[in-house]
């Protein structure tokens, strides 16, 4: 299903893993649990060695995924053996995009990647206005481009992404990195209101670790929520203290369910739900 | 302001969202005060460099090393700057800059500790707080820049993800950075990163080459064959080159570090080496396009080199570009070569330079020996990036390993053991 597609039935659960935390088979089972637990899209992480606006939770699985072996070949073998319902958003760093095949640029990587099913691109450190190139690859092998909007993104610098936009757009909820967080940042319905008009779904994301998170985020007017460190921690528990795959899976699946329900909860109390 | 490409295709601004207002604030920032003067910024720069950072610093003719490779040798001495390095330069600009932009709180990378030195020297001057963030691996092989910093009253924050260096140091500060962008500058050591970083990091090191270019006329009537500096990020290279650039007969070498080896580990994710500008491919790192020592996927590699502050996978977009057009010529010299330059330097001269300056002059001893071919002239500017103190434990070890021959005999250290190194 297309990524737009998706969030014209319900609100929409995004959860993250990086692919091959802490190997390529456990990674595996832990993707199905998503799939099993609600998920609508997954964001599926693929490592590299550099990331730049990942708090620890997610740097330390990048290491496990990268010490397991894990590379884009692999993540895109890992992509196509997976046999899920989500729709699949693959989120890396540029590097490994422009790396990616015998010649320089994005169009190989993109090529690759549509080829095996994934349906949008997340970049976290290319802004708009370095994106040119990648867009219009996407835009010749039919995948989403989604953009991050922060806090901090100016009125002008807002035009500008909505130009560039497609799929979702990714609300980061609070400045900083990733990881989830204790409470809820204000700023994030702050930042709905900025994009109140866009038809563009909103998913938001950073921070966002319960099912009372989920709500309230959703009744803040958000079309999706976005939840990554809260279950890469539970990957991390598991590998640390031995924990069995199965048992960890089913930790993961019982944790999505919890983070589906708290958002189908808020759209009931969503006051005018604006779906396009 | 990221459709300008002042190098080629190289630069722009890789960075997170959050991240690209504050780079826009910066470069409105850098625009008005530092090259437009606005408010008097350049005036007041310039004045607290003479006064507080103890410019201009001399261009020295070094008589021993001229006549030990016929040429004449000037020697610009930034290892006489306030702090013991050219890193001064760029922290007291930046420091003053977020003063200007209302800014109330500093951060900063470092490697070797000198850009932290200078960082903390700077922010305490301007009564500014200020914390440094710095690899583990570091802090164990660069104490003395450590307690430094913590003597200026700046916090050092420990980095211990990857291997402990310079590229975690950057990864960790831009994160903070990332959370706390409103009220705080980051600034960053050379001349990397996202726009105007490395435009603006030059701009404040190019008082090297100003002063050295007027020096060397002043003194001979003519410019320099060749100048001559250590790269690493590259921004005591570029602040050596800078004024050179446009004086097309001016040969200009960077001389990178080869490390153990130039040839790469992709199992290992390692480079024993840190000469990107020499064997590195174009890629994405830290905000900016250049050239990298990454893996055939795209993973950045471990680099390598015995100088903590050349120890990086990346390098300066601008100076990518001036290799790419043949205006800069890159070298590298290995770890013993560097270690040989440390101690003839120190012998000869009576100027004990930092492993990263080593560097340079271990270039001017290997195109001696032949082993490497350039033609450096008669008349051969190199910079003194800085002054060793900072790496004497890591000399006493490495030469006692090592075998230097170029290095005092060292039966006293190895009669006592490493506690007469550490100067316990």
């Amino acid at each position: 299903m297309s990524l737009e597609a998706v969030f014209s039935e319900e609100s929409a659960f995004i959860p993250y893993l990086v692919a091959g935390d802490p190997t390529y088979e456990e990674s595996m089972e832990y993707v199905e649990a998503l799939a099993r637990g609600g998920a609508d899209i997954i964001e599926l992480g693929l490592p590299f060695s550099e990331p730049i606006a990942e708090g620890p939770t997610i740097q330390q699985a990048i290491v496990r995924a990268l010490d397991g072996g894990m590379t884009p070949d692999r993540y895109f073998e890992f992509v196509e053996e997976l046999a899920v319902d989500p729709t699949l958003v693959c989120m890396t760093y540029y590097n490994l995009v422009y790396q990616y095949g015998e010649s320089d640029g994005p169009e190989s990587f993109v090529e690759r990647a549509a080829t095996v099913g994934i349906e949008g691109l997340v970049i976290p450190d290319l802004p708009a206005e370095e994106a040119d190139q990648l867009r219009a690859a996407c835009d010749e092998h039919g995948l989403d481009l989604v953009f991050i909007v922060a806090p901090t993104t100016t009125q002008e610098r807002l035009e500008r992404i909505r130009e560039q936009v497609s799929g979702y757009i990714y609300v980061q909820a609070r400045l900083g990195t990733t990881g989830a967080r204790a409470d809820l940042s204000d700023r994030t319905a702050e930042t709905l209101a900025r994009i109140e008009d866009w038809q563009v779904p909103k998913a938001v994301g950073f921070g966002i670790a319960t099912g009372d998170h989920a709500q309230a985020v959703i009744t803040a007017g958000a079309d999706g929520i976005i939840v990554g460190s809260a279950l890469v921690d539970i990957v991390a528990d598991g590998d640390n203290k031995g924990i069995n795959t199965t048992e960890t899976a089913s930790r993961i699946e019982n944790k999505a369910q919890e983070l589906k329900d708290g958002a189908l909860a808020g759209t009931s109390q969503q006051p005018a739900p604006e779906k396009q | 302001m990221s459709t300008e490409r002042p190098f080629g295709k190289y630069g722009g601004q890789y960075v997170p969202e959050a991240l690209m207002p504050a780079l826009e604030e910066l470069n409105e920032a850098y625009e008005r005060y530092v090259l437009n003067n606005e408010d008097g910024f350049v005036d007041e720069f310039r004045e607290r460099l003479r006064d507080f950072g103890g410019r201009p610093t001399p261009l020295q003719y070094a008589e021993q090393l001229s006549a030990r490779y016929d040429r004449d040798i000037y020697l610009k001495r930034e290892d006489l700057l306030h702090g013991g390095a050219h890193k001064l330069n760029n922290a007291l600009g930046q420091v003053l800059l977020a003063k200007y932009m209302g800014k109330e709180r500093i951060i900063a990378e470092t490697g070797a500790g000198q850009h932290g030195t200078a960082t903390a020297m700077a922010a305490a001057h301007l009564d500014m707080p200020c914390e440094i963030y710095m690899g583990e691996t570091d802090i164990s092989r660069q104490r003395p820049n450590v307690f430094r910093m913590r003597l200026n009253g700046a916090e050092v924050n420990p980095v211990t993800t990857g291997r402990g260096t310079l590229k975690e140091a950057i990864s960790e500060t831009m994160r903070d950075w990332a959370a706390t962008v409103e009220r705080t500058h980051y600034v960053i050591g050379s001349i990397v990163g996202p726009a105007p970083f490395p435009s603006m990091v030059r701009d404040f090191q190019a008082v090297i080459s100003e002063e050295a270019r007027e020096q060397l006329r002043d003194q001979t009537g003519s410019l320099p064959d060749s100048v001559v500096a250590c790269a690493g990020g590259g921004s005591n290279t570029m602040g050596t080159f800078h004024h050179f650039v446009k004086d097309d007969d001016v040969g200009l070498y960077a001389v990178e570090a080869g490390g153990d080896s130039l040839s790469v580990d992709e199992e290992a994710g390692v480079a024993p080496n840190s000469a990107s500008l020499s064997t590195g491919e174009e890629g994405v790192l830290h905000g900016a396009r250049t050239r990298l020592l990454q893996d055939s996927d795209g993973q950045i590699l471990e680099s390598h080199s015995v100088s903590a502050g050349l120890d990086y996978a990346g390098v300066g977009p601008e100076l990518a570009h001036l290799v790419d057009t043949n205006r800069v010529s890159p070298v590298n010299v290995d770890d013993e070569l560097a270690l040989n330059a440390f101690h003839r330097l120190s012998q000869t001269e009576g100027i004990i330079p930092a492993l990263e300056t080593a560097h340079a002059f271990g270039f001017l001893e290997a195109v001696e020996a032949g082993k490497r071919d350039a033609a450096l002239g008669e008349t051969v500017v190199v910079n003194v990036s800085g002054r060793g103190d900072k790496d004497l434990e890591t000399v006493v070890e490495e030469t006692t390993a090592r075998d230097i021959d170029a290095g005092p005999d060292m039966d006293l250290f190895r009669q006592v053991g490493r506690s007469a190194g550490d100067g316990k």
